[in-house]
């Protein structure tokens, strides 16, 4: 190319920051540090895939995210789920579930079973959990300020089905730093919040060691304004606060980081997006083994979820968020995710309904049996342009961890507010992008439809009655429960929650006493306390 | 009289409280609002996470906004704004402006309209829509 042919060229930079160039050779892949980091797929420093053989091997999980109403409504669309070809479930709790408030208290009001399935005791998970197989489905909770509780049930209810814990598979979400950032379903002030995670970790290590207790989000820090990059490199200074947390009750960094797990977002530039994922599966390798002396392969594995994307979905035209969807899962499926899901069509708009969750089913099982995306590892890997901007990637990553550590650390900055003021400033500028045209958004700001459709998805209603029949189930549960188990329990947990403790078995047998999610809640905010939100912009 | 000389032609800065109702965490399109209000001039008071009605309508009178504004994405608009108009009214705000935006199916806008919401921002809707909306109608 010619100067002037590059001259006439608009200078292109991605969300990350970085110029993107009409053309790549080999000397771009050199310049900005050459192949030194990629190796073999299954070696380290993993950036090509964390197995050898990847997807030719066992294709990624399929793994939705669903739950509403009542634990029965909740058991009936997994069924649906797994009738389809789904091979994980991912639990969609409630609100009042996610802050840890029983079905019948005020706060809760208007809200059961409306975002997700409601939960007030082990009987629920019984009854969720009914008829489905979980050492064939693994099942990964969607939940954060009340995780310790609800691993205690999980463990407790697969537990009584008669499953060795010790083999049992699953993940909770349990990453409370990123609830601080966006999606806010906290409860404890950050210090007792960042203790519990560091107890689900010591626990499970000891007593469930296949079961993943913490799945750090990207996710929703790029869903409340972070680039790509940002995204990765928060959620590597998160987990490093978890890690460090659990080190310093003198664990072997080897003893737990291979059940550490991740998941990313997956919306945005193609290429951007899998140079971001095979950047840090590097990074993360090399931090486990440099700076944590990790030996296992498994402690450096970036495993994840590349998933959902729906701060790319738009609520104009929804029915081409099915095509944005296909994209999305692409980028998933080149990325080298151990576990794919995505937003549906509607979900901009409602909780979406067994066609549209079909739909994204398809979209994923279409890459699999159609594209050849299972076929060969990495198949991006030595293009001149990924490769490039997969070492612009991390070099990025790096320096936005070392800032974060500059500026006194992740946990220091989350607690201040700083993180989240950083990340909203990013996100009014992106809107206010999207709204003058700068930042294309087919259907948003160019190719609008001259008149939108008035009723284009169909909503899921929500089912008054589930309150009732939610709130009956509960008082049954609390008179046929032995009260004298429950206090004891419940004294218990307090007493270890008290003393630095870990509260885990105290959970677990609270739990199997049938003590309720709120009452479990409430002994530790008597000894932890409730966080106060820093507002500040 | 346009929408920017009548914002001049009163005494005080246009003050907005923005509250984030009920249990719903997701405050990314709040906190933007929020900042497109300030620099469009606006004092901007938001509450957080986790307001109940009783909380909205005691700091909308502590704080003698002229624009008592929600934000809500995760279905529960309705009931709540059912429990906070007689709220307002006891505490003598109907004659503030009542704005609410977010996940608002349409099926619900006349409910939240007959509630006193009458700038119903869903999703999708822009910032300057919003703020252009608060200065023409705020009393």
């Amino acid at each position: 190319m010619n100067d002037r042919a590059k001259d006439e060229l608009k200078p292109v930079t991605n969300e990350s920051g970085i110029e993107v160039k009409p053309l790549y050779t080999a000397a771009d892949v050199e310049a900005s540090g050459g192949l030194t980091m990629l190796g073999q797929p299954g070696e380290y420093p993993f950036t090509r895939g964390i197995h050898r053989l990847m997807y030719r091997k066992q294709p990624w999980t399929m793994r939705q995210y669903a739950g509403f109403g009542n634990p029965a409504d909740t058991n009936k669309r997994f069924k649906y789920l797994i009738a389809n070809g789904q091979t994980g479930l991912n639990v969609a709790f409630d609100l009042p579930t996610q802050i840890g408030l029983d079905s019948d208290d005020p706060l809760a009001e208007g809200e059961i079973g409306r975002v997700g399935m409601s939960v007030d005791t082990l009987r629920d998970f019984e009854v969720a959990f009914d008829g489905i197989d979980l050492n064939k489905i693994t099942v990964s909770l969607t939940i954060n300020g009340a995780a310790a509780i609800l691993i205690a049930m999980y463990l407790a209810m697969a537990e009584k089905r008669g499953y060795d814990v010790k083999q049992l598979r699953g993940t909770a979400q349990n990453d409370i730093l990123k609830e601080f950032i966006g999606r806010g379903t906290w409860i404890f002030p950050v210090e007792p919040s960042i203790r519990l995670v560091g107890d689900t970790i010591e626990y499970c290590a000891e007593h469930a060691p296949k079961y993943s207790p913490v799945s750090v989000c990207g996710y929703h820090i790029r869903e409340s304004g972070a680039n790509p990059a940002q995204e990765m490199a928060y959620a590597f200074c998160i987990a490093k606060a978890y890690a460090d947390d659990v080190i310093k009750r003198g664990l072997h960094v080897d003893e737990f980081a291979g059940r550490l797990s991740y998941n990313f977002n997956i919306f945005g530039n193609l290429f951007e997006q899998v140079a971001k994922f095979r950047a840090g599966r590097g990074l993360w390798a090399k931090i486990m083994k440099e700076q944590y002396g990790a030996e296992k392969p498994g402690s450096m594995w970036l495993r994840m979820i590349a998933a959902g994307g729906g701060g790319g979905l738009t609520f104009e035209q929804p029915e081409v968020n099915i095509v944005r969807g296909a994209y999305y899962a692409l980028i998933s499926a080149l990325s080298g995710t151990q576990t794919m899901a995505l937003c549906s069509y509607d979900e901009a708009y409602t909780i979406p309904t067994e066609y549209s969750a079909r739909i994204s089913l398809r979209t994923m099982q279409l890459l699999i049996e159609e594209m050849g995306l299972t076929e060969t590892v990495d198949p991006l890997g030595g293009s001149f342009y990924v490769e490039t901007l997969t070492n612009q990637m991390r070099q990025k990553m790096e320096e936005i961890m070392a800032e974060v550590d500059a500026q006194g650390g992740i946990v220091k900055l989350v607690s201040e507010g700083a993180i989240q003021s950083k990340v909203s400033a990013q996100a009014y500028k992106m809107q206010r992008d999207i709204e003058s045209g700068k930042f294309r958004k087919v259907g948003v700001n160019c190719y609008r439809n001259e008149k939108e459709e008035e009723h284009p998805v169909e909503f899921h209603p929500y089912n008054e009655e589930d309150t009732r029949v939610q709130i009956a189930g509960l008082n049954k549960i609390r008179a046929e429960r032995d009260p004298a188990k429950v206090s004891q329990a419940l004294g218990r947990l307090s007493a270890d929650a008290s003393a630095g403790r870990n509260v885990m078995p105290a959970l677990v047998e609270a739990v199997k006493a049938y003590a309720t999610v709120g009452e479990m809640t409430q002994e530790m905010v008597k000894i932890f306390g409730r966080y106060q939100e820093p507002i500040r912009f | 009289m346009t929408a920017a000389q009548k914002s001049v032609s009163t005494t005080r800065r246009i003050k907005v409280l923005l509250a984030k109702p009920g249990l719903d965490g997701h405050d990314q399109g709040a906190k933007v609002v929020v900042r497109a209000l300030m620099d469009a001039g606006m004092e901007v008071i938001y509450t957080g996470l986790r307001q109940t009605p009783e909380a909205v309508a005691r700091m909308a009178l502590d704080e003698d906004v002229d624009v008592i504004a929600l934000s809500s994405l995760a279905g529960s608009h309705v009931p709540f704004c059912t429990k906070l108009k007689p709220l307002l009214e006891a505490n003598h705000l109907q004659d503030k402006l009542w704005v609410i935006g977010g996940n608002l199916p349409a099926q619900d806008h006349d409910v939240l309209r007959q509630l006193g919401f009458t700038g119903i921002f869903p999703t999708g809707s822009k910032l300057d829509a919003i703020v252009d909306y608060i200065r023409e109608h705020v009393k």
